[in-house]
């Protein structure tokens, strides 16, 4: 089991076993551990079935230590195993009521009923452990007897939870079958993930009992699941940057998709993965692994380097939606046309260039700001070159924006650069054939490259290095006019031939028209 | 000048004469250059009237330019191609004397433009409605940004234009909001953003030329919404493919032309989408595009105003040319041209349905029989124009039965035909004929040339090349009998000689004669020709080897018209081809194999020779001529082309020629 899983489960326990010493805070802390359960479901089947199957021996081994070393100091209470159990059925038990509707009143009802029920439940227990602290003499029969009777009391209790608990959450009714491979994808990850939780937060929640840590704890869980989607889509992550428009047109029913929601917090963390050994942070598993190479020869069997297999899902998958955590956001869960990010970077990305200072200031033109620093990068690389002008003095990155500004007021034409002859050759000649979309795509390759390469040096100093490189490299003219040119001179060749032989007076554009091109490729190879 | 008048008032009848009524004259006179000239050299009343009646003018030599200029301050449009002007100074002289009565210019191609010219252009005359700058090809988008300050510009041709993008042409857009015609053929940096905003911003434009321009299918729809658009090109956009084109409601209303050639990726259901609501369209061309099948003619179905359609090259369908016969409109032009699967049946099935056809073209239609025949000249008897070259399967007979019943031609190609003598004497009936090419008609004689002669007065183009019965007699018929002829061709007629020459002297009007391979004609020939034949502008002397500079210099002394010449292969030297060189007017010549020829005549007679646009050479001669000649030359526009061809040629060309035809 999961070491966050355990720590939830242990203040449960804490909170169950220490009901009557802290009679004033159980109202709240049991809400809390409610609302942490509805994040427990995901995790409680995976940590017991799949670990064994899917993580490697290394993680295995790695959580067995690591289960130990955590769960000595902070619960040393010897009924652990029997309370996890009983933690289990409590899941199962609840599980139904997260996937119900979501009337806040009905919920609130439906609450305070299982806050008496769970009291009871309590007290029960308190009773019981109060007997058997006092009747420790006393035979095995009557230990066994007063066991039976318990027993049919929590049964009772427990069967009444569950009553209660089927017309809590009916909101999704079919979520309950779907959640089990959901689950199973997260339970994998719930190996990769759990550094996180102890390099972070494992120390303060150990020794915590106050509700906001768990709340807090709650979240991280989604987090650290989350990034495993992150991770698992490194690749991609060039494309992410616009994804949080490409989005828009996705018309998931409401209801359909999962929707998590990560704090501030979480969001603006710089890294998602740590070393469970020497506490180091990483934002990628793929460095991760990496660094824990270092650690001994157990983390270089390639099963331990291979990168975890997104499980084969023959069954659905839940999808999964992010909600933004900034209250008033199209992208929050509130809002009224809420638009769910797609994914975790997706909403990192969102969240700093909506809700956060820009703070990366473009050291060419001093005046454009960027709060994620790969849109300065990219910004860096056309700043000063490419500027498409408008007669306004309006500057523009694409051509077809600076056309789209054109055509929509009156009077404003394109602006010729000053040096003219030098400007026709190089930019425009590039934004010819392909255009200024694909000048952009060409960008986000190389963003790509940037990005699926960065393999255990920091990311920060690679692109850094890149940037520099990159104005001579990715987008020197060498690699790009040649091939335009082509294009030029294979195009028109048909009917500069014809025009020759049926006008002869034409002809003498097409003399020009050879020394001419000529003169533009070398001076392209010049350039 | 009014005080020339008062003393000439006396002496010269016709200052009673207003000189409106004199204009009127002018205007008769036509553009007969002639006639005007023998008309200002009467008297100074008559120069000076003269010079204010001209509109329009075509410089030749930009010395003369100031000079001109002032003698006729009244034009409106100034036509400078083939002046070639690359000195500041006479750019300068445009400016200054352009005034603001200029409408329309045409500027010259080897001009290097400034845009500070431009705009001076542009302020000067402010009136200007009509700016050609094709083949401009160093126009540049600062020069199109002054261009864009003409704010009256209606007419704009920027063909060939190929440093101007679409910045440039987005000034002009927002400049020139009253542009009726812009043609942008191969101005191959103009994409789909600036065709864009010309469709945005330009909403009076009427004619709309995008041919060869690598635009795809986003601009389109913004161009067919242009409320007035009458005539669309767009030949060869090769990557427009209008399969895509489903946001497109409706095509454009007014849309009269539309020419899409040498669109290959174009199918018939695209073709719907632009077709779609352009109730008026007349003539439409899809030559070289995608196979004519049902399909796509059924796409047609209904366009009533439809009358001409051009499918040239296409692959046709029998099922496509019955759905063509079955279309509601009546076709007056139809062009199979080189169209491969025109069978009988489909042919005779579309001429059927189309009984009005005026003009139809089955160019190289190699299937086709006396079937067709029979049916077109059963059916389509109006015909004025049937060109069928090269329909190797079409008996003689036809040819009598195409005289008989298509008595309205004006204009019959029959190359490469199987057409006799008794074809010809029933064509002959048909007294309209002006033009008549019997091309490798080797079954024609004199016999058949002769009943031409008598039976079509207005012939004013015949084409005999290789017609190797053909002699002396059979011209003479022709020269006799076809006083208008402007164009005739008797290359490789082998039994031609002087004779042939001095009766042709006779047609006035003569304007191309082309002797290739004739060795039969020597001097002799050439000097009758050009004492008579004064406004000739096209001369093929190759091969004829007797000619010599004998024949040249009557030549530099009277064809003051001559533009085109070639003469290679034939005996003329140094002091022949410095004698040509004073025919200022003289653009275009090809002097290959000239045994007497030395690279210093060569070089004396190019840089005596102002005008020279094109010179075709041997190879040799480009080590021998000085490197700054060459330069020179090619600062006034002019531009050479080397050949190397052997000169064994000479003896075998003819022969080959007859073994492959055999």
């Amino acid at each position: 089991m999961d070491l966050k899983d355990r720590l939830s489960v242990d203040t449960w326990t804490q909170s169950s076993s220490s009901g009557n010493e802290l009679p004033k805070d159980q109202q709240s802390f049991t809400n809390f551990s409610l609302q942490q359960q509805q994040h427990q479901h995901k995790w409680e089947d995976p940590s017991v079935l799949d670990y064994s199957v899917r993580i490697e021996p290394a993680f295995q081994e790695f959580n067995q230590t690591s289960a130990t070393s955590s769960s000595l100091p902070c619960n040393p209470n010897s009924q652990i195993k029997n309370l996890n159990r009983e933690d289990c059925q409590m899941n199962e038990m609840l599980e139904p009521n997260r996937i119900q509707d979501w009337d806040p009143r009905v919920m609130l009802s439906n609450l305070s009923f299982l806050e008496q029920k769970i009291h009871q439940l309590q007290d029960l227990v308190h009773l019981i452990v109060g007997r058997r602290s006092q009747v420790l003499g006393r035979t095995n029969e009557l230990v066994a007897q007063q066991q039976q009777l318990v027993t049919a009391d929590l049964t009772s209790i427990i069967v009444q939870l569950i009553t209660t608990a089927g017309t809590l959450l009916p909101s999704v009714k079919n979520t309950l079958s779907t959640a089990s491979p959901s689950v199973g994808q997260l339970g994998q990850l719930g190996g990769v993930l759990f550094p996180s939780g102890t390099g972070m937060n494992g120390g303060g929640v150990a020794q915590s009992s106050g509700g906001s840590k768990v709340s807090d704890q709650s979240n991280q869980i989604d987090l650290t699941g989350a990034c495993v989607i992150e991770q698992n889509n490194a690749t991609e992550e060039h494309e992410l940057k616009d994804e949080d428009d490409a989005d828009e047109g996705e018309n998931l029913p409401p209801g359909s998709y999962e929707i998590l929601q990560l704090e501030k917090e979480e969001i603006l963390a710089p890294h998602t993965h740590f070393c469970m050994i020497c506490g180091k942070g990483f934002k990628r598993d793929a460095n991760l692994r990496m660094h824990m190479r270092g650690h001994g020869d157990e983390y270089k069997t390639p099963a331990a380097l291979a990168k975890p297999n997104k499980e084969s899902s023959s069954e659905p998958v839940l999808i999964k939606r992010y909600s933004c955590p900034f209250a008033g956001c199209k992208r929050n869960k509130d809002h009224k046309k809420f638009q769910p990010l797609k994914t975790i970077l997706c909403v990192k990305n969102h969240y700093k260039r909506t809700h956060c200072d820009k703070s990366y200031t473009c050291s060419r033109c001093n005046t454009k700001k960027f709060s994620v620093i790969a849109d300065l990068k990219t910004h860096e690389k056309h700043c000063g070159k490419d500027k498409w002008l408008c007669s306004c003095g309006t500057t523009f990155s694409r051509k077809d924006k600076l056309f789209g500004h054109i055509a929509l007021f009156q009077g404003h034409t394109p602006a010729i650069p000053l040096d003219e002859t030098k400007g026709s050759v190089g930019p425009s000649d590039r934004g010819e054939g392909n255009g200024a979309a694909n000048k952009v795509g060409s960008v986000g390759f190389n963003f790509s490259s940037n990005a699926s390469s960065g393999s255990g040096v920091q990311d920060m100093m690679m692109d850094v290095k890149r940037g520099a490189d990159e104005p001579t490299g990715f987008f020197s003219p060498l690699t790009f006019d040649p091939c335009s040119l082509v294009g030029f001179h294979e195009f028109p060749r048909p009917p500069f031939e014809d025009s020759e032989s049926s006008f002869s007076f034409l002809v003498p554009g097409s003399c020009s028209y050879t020394r001419k091109t000529g003169g533009e490729s070398s001076s392209n190879d010049l350039e | 000048m009014q005080r020339q008048q008062k003393q000439q008032r006396f002496t010269n009848p016709f200052t009673l004469v207003t000189d409106e009524i004199i204009f009127a004259i002018l205007d008769f006179l036509g553009h007969d250059p002639f006639s005007r000239k023998s008309f200002s050299l009467v008297c100074k009343s008559f120069y000076s009237v003269e010079s204010r009646h001209r509109k329009t003018l075509k410089p030749l030599r930009s010395d003369l330019l100031r000079r001109i200029l002032l003698r006729y301050p009244v034009i409106d449009h100034l036509d400078l191609s083939l002046c070639p002007l690359n000195e500041g100074d006479s750019w300068d002289v445009i400016l200054s004397l352009c005034k603001s009565t200029l409408r329309s210019i045409k500027l010259s191609p080897s001009m290097f433009f400034a845009n500070v010219g431009f705009s001076k252009l542009v302020m000067n005359c402010s009136d200007l409605v009509e700016i050609d700058l094709s083949n401009a090809t160093e126009f540049t988008d600062s020069g199109a940004a002054a261009i864009a300050k003409a704010k009256n510009l209606e007419r704009l041709w920027l063909v060939r234009c190929k440093l101007v993008s679409d910045i440039g042409i987005g000034c002009i857009a927002v400049g020139c909001r009253k542009l009726r015609l812009i043609n942008l053929k191969w101005c191959l940096r103009v994409g789909d953003l600036g065709v864009g905003l010309i469709a945005m911003k330009c909403k009076e434009i009427r004619c709309l030329d995008l041919s060869y321009l690598p635009i795809t299918k986003k601009c389109l729809p913004s161009v067919l919404q242009l409320q007035h658009l009458e005539d669309l090109v767009l030949v060869g956009c090769f990557h427009i493919d209008l399969d895509g084109l489903t946001n497109l409601k409706q095509g454009c209303k007014s849309l009269e032309v539309l020419n899409m050639s040498n669109c290959p990726c174009i199918s018939h259901y695209g073709l719907s989408f632009i077709t779609n609501g352009a109730e008026c369209l007349r003539q439409f061309n899809i030559s070289y595009g995608p196979p004519v099948t049902l399909d796509l003619a059924k796409c047609l179905q209904y366009f009533s105003n439809l009358q001409s359609i051009r499918l040239d090259g296409c692959i046709v369908t029998c099922s496509g040319m019955k759905a063509i016969g079955n279309w509601c409109a009546s076709l007056k032009e139809l062009s199979l041209s080189k169209c491969s699967g025109v069978t009988d049946e489909g042919l005779s099935l579309i001429v059927q349905g189309h009984q009005e056809l005026r003009k139809l073209d089955i160019t190289c239609c190699r299937k086709i029989t006396q079937v067709s025949i029979n049916s077109i000249t059963n059916s389509c008897t109006c015909l004025t124009s049937l060109r069928m070259e090269s329909c190797s399967l079409v008996q003689s007979e036809a040819f009598v039965l195409i005289g008989q019943c298509c008595q309205f031609l004006e204009e019959l190609d029959v190359t490469d035909n199987e057409i006799d003598d008794e074809g010809l004497k029933s064509i002959a009936r048909c007294s309209k004929l002006s033009s008549l090419k019997l091309g490798i008609c080797l079954k024609i004689t004199d016999d058949g040339i002769a009943h031409v002669g008598t039976g079509c007065p207005k012939l004013t183009e015949i084409d005999l090349y290789r017609c190797i019965c053909i002699t002396d007699v059979g011209i003479e018929a022709i020269a006799h009998g076809c006083p208008d002829l402007e164009m005739i061709n008797t290359a490789y007629c082998d039994k031609v000689t002087d004779a042939s020459l001095e009766s042709l002297s006779k047609c006035l009007r003569l304007k191309a004669l082309e002797i290739r391979g004739c060795p039969g004609v020597s001097s002799v020939g050439l000097s009758a020709i050009a004492l008579g034949c004064r406004q000739l502008m096209m001369l093929d002397i190759k091969k004829c080897h007797h000619i010599n500079d004998v024949g040249m210099v009557p030549l530099a002394q009277f064809s003051q018209n001559l533009k085109q010449i070639n003469f290679s292969y034939c005996s003329v030297t140094d002091v022949g081809l410095l004698a040509l060189a004073s025919i200022s007017s003289l653009q275009n010549i090809t002097i290959l194999h000239l045994t007497g020829l030395t690279s210093n005549g060569l070089a004396a007679a190019l840089l005596a020779c102002k005008g020279l646009m094109k010179v075709k050479l041997h190879r040799f001669f480009k080590r021998l001529l000085p490197h700054s000649l060459l330069d020179h030359m090619q600062s006034r526009g002019c531009v050479f082309q080397w050949r190397d061809k052997a000169t064994t040629q000479v003896e075998t060309d003819p022969m080959e020629w007859k073994l492959h035809l055999g």
